[in-house]
């Protein structure tokens, strides 16, 4: 019988939701699940860990894993993978779990795959290249366990029927000095107003058609006569330099599954449709008649994005006033 | 500061890439290019030696073709390349990558190795951690600015709300996000310089890694075509905005 775990990262709330996501998915395979969280609030964690099917939680609270991105919490993985013998961990797509992952591949000289959209068995995942259009399977070998870093919300999260509290196993926390050359000094949050773009109902996303960062504003307007809209942006608007790193959808970025998703500019790079085709409806607007952005949406206007932004934000407030 | 920047070639991010019957991307008579998302590292390298001193070593791993990308680097302003070919690396994943690249980069001593975050063709966003493991360095990934001062890297690390400043100290491997500064072009005389710069081209077995070592521990057994979208239009301009917001309505979400 396989054992799956799942490489559980913190947020200030808790077990941040992907966790969820992969362990729905680790019962679905069948055998024993179990989970590693490291880092303070972790034991508290424990519990919402035992709902979703958990058996037993390696945990730790100690800041260093907070304060040392990486390179701690390869080291304690890599230690309970060698004494506990599992077959497969599935990660989050995150930066810092993808870190750990990529040490972990290196200490252990075990596989790692990364962008899985779905796991198929102990040895084998899926993913999607060349924007979605394809799918493809691919055979995990080499020593276990293999690791696969999968992307957020490529499942739904379901708490377990019938869960016992999960067994909770306190890891060492010492760290020998020479990992701790990495360390955060401070840290910095660039606030955005409105919805998250991953709860959002309606995402309004800008790329690099507009032009310059000014006419984001034409977006905002949108998205308040929307109401409750959120702003995003491909990465060749955040490479540009035009809005920060948070608005990103996409590949490095977030994924988004609104029930509309409206597309200003973007020309629709495989980049950019990864972390948004799981919009319930899609609308893109470009100049360009050629852009893939258009084969993934249920309307496609070809044209000038700067004489219809305005109509169309003209039209919704008409509509809402009446 | 020696160093190394790391290089891929790339078939062109603009093209429409291929896959042979072997479910490899196609590699071989593509156009292609240095991976855009290295020019970024190519930059950094040179500011952080215009600014301190100390050398830079290109470093790539591809078939011949790959060449183009080191020699650009090479008339950007790095001095000297490594290109490891082989028809063994065919395929290679990303352990095997690091493997060849950590082999190669620890040849010589170095004081930072810089990456991209992702490739522009593969994305898969690991191989640094890996490589920096294997070289047994700290490492930091998604960073968006780095300096030196007074012997430390001070960076500026994205994360999901805003960035963190981390500090590291060398030597270390370092993953620059694409828009971390403005990659220069290459000059006429770059160009014509970097014909003169030393090259050197090692095999993986140069490298004292051994066939199991560079065996591929990925392999694709299944390609199939994603469900088409269906019931996609394009609207004309004339009736474009009332359709979008009658879409909107439809959604319940005006």
């Amino acid at each position: 019988m396989a054992t799956i775990w799942v490489y559980a990262e913190l947020g200030p709330e808790g077990v941040r939701s992907p966790a969820f996501e992969l362990l729905t998915k680790a019962r679905s395979l069948g055998g024993r699940v179990e989970a590693i969280a490291l880092g303070p609030g972790a034991k508290e964690a424990t519990d919402q860990l035992g709902h979703y099917g958990v058996e037993r939680a390696f945990v730790s609270d100690d800041p260093v894993f907070a304060d040392h991105p990486g390179r701690p919490a390869a080291h304690v993985v890599g230690g309970l993978v060698q004494e506990h013998l599992p077959d497969l961990i599935l990660f989050p797509s995150s930066y810092d779990a993808r870190d750990v992952a990529g040490r972990l591949q290196g200490r252990l000289g075990v596989t790692l795959m990364s962008n899985a959209t779905d796991v198929l068995g102990p040895d084998r995942a899926r993913t999607e290249i060349f924007g979605g259009t394809k799918l493809v399977d691919v055979e995990l070998a080499g020593p276990s366990p293999r690791l696969v870093l999968v992307r957020p919300r490529s499942f739904a999260a379901e708490p377990a029927e019938g869960a016992a509290p999960a067994e909770v196993v306190t890891v060492d926390a010492a760290i020998p000095d020479e990992l701790l050359g990495v360390r955060i000094e401070e840290r910095h949050e660039e606030a955005a107003s409105g919805p998250r773009l991953e709860d959002a109902k309606v995402v309004i996303a800008g790329g690099r058609g507009l032009g310059g960062p000014e006419r984001f504003a034409m977006l905002d307007e949108l998205a308040a006569a929307i109401g409750g809209a959120a702003v995003g942006a491909s990465r060749a608007a955040v490479d540009a330099g035009w809005v920060p790193y948070s608005y990103q959808i996409g590949q490095t970025g977030k994924t988004v599954k609104p029930e509309v998703y409206l597309a200003f500019g973007i020309s629709g790079a495989l980049q950019h449709a990864v972390g948004m085709k799981g919009a319930k409806r899609i609308v893109a607007v470009n100049k360009d008649a050629d852009a893939p952005i258009l084969k993934l949406a249920d309307i496609g206007v070809v044209g000038d994005l700067f004489g219809f932004l305005p109509a169309l934000t003209e039209e919704i407030r008409k509509r809402r006033a009446s | 500061m020696n160093i190394v920047a790391l290089a891929k070639w790339v078939p062109n991010p603009e093209g429409t890439p291929a896959l042979g019957s072997d479910y490899l991307l196609v590699r071989t008579g593509a156009e292609g290019a240095l991976d855009p998302g290295d020019e970024f590292g190519v930059e950094a390298a040179l500011r952080l030696v215009e600014a301190g001193g100390g050398e830079i070593t290109v470093v790539s791993m591809g078939p011949d073709e790959a060449l183009p990308a080191v020699q650009r680097a090479l008339a950007m302003g790095a001095h000297r390349g490594v290109l490891v070919t082989d028809p063994t690396l065919r395929g290679a994943d990303t352990l095997v990558t690091a493997r060849v690249l950590a082999g190669a980069i620890s040849r010589q001593p170095f004081d930072l190795v810089i990456a991209g975050v992702e490739s522009t063709d593969g994305y898969t966003g690991t191989l640094p951690l890996t490589m920096a493991e294997l070289l047994g360095v700290d490492a930091v990934t998604a960073v968006r600015h780095v300096e030196a001062v007074d012997g430390t890297l001070r960076v500026e690390r994205q994360t999901e709300s805003g960035y963190d400043v981390v500090t590291c100290r060398p030597p270390a491997v370092i993953a620059l996000t694409a828009g971390a500064n403005e990659p220069r072009y290459p000059s006429l005389k770059g160009i014509m310089v970097a014909k003169q710069k030393p090259l050197e081209r090692l095999s993986a077995e140069e490298l004292g890694l051994s066939p199991d070592e560079v065996a591929p521990t990925q392999r694709v057994v299944a390609v199939e075509d994603a469900p088409p979208k269906a019931g996609g239009e394009i609207v004309g301009a004339d009736e474009a905005v009332a359709r979008v917001a009658d879409l909107l309505a439809a959604a319940k979400v005006i």
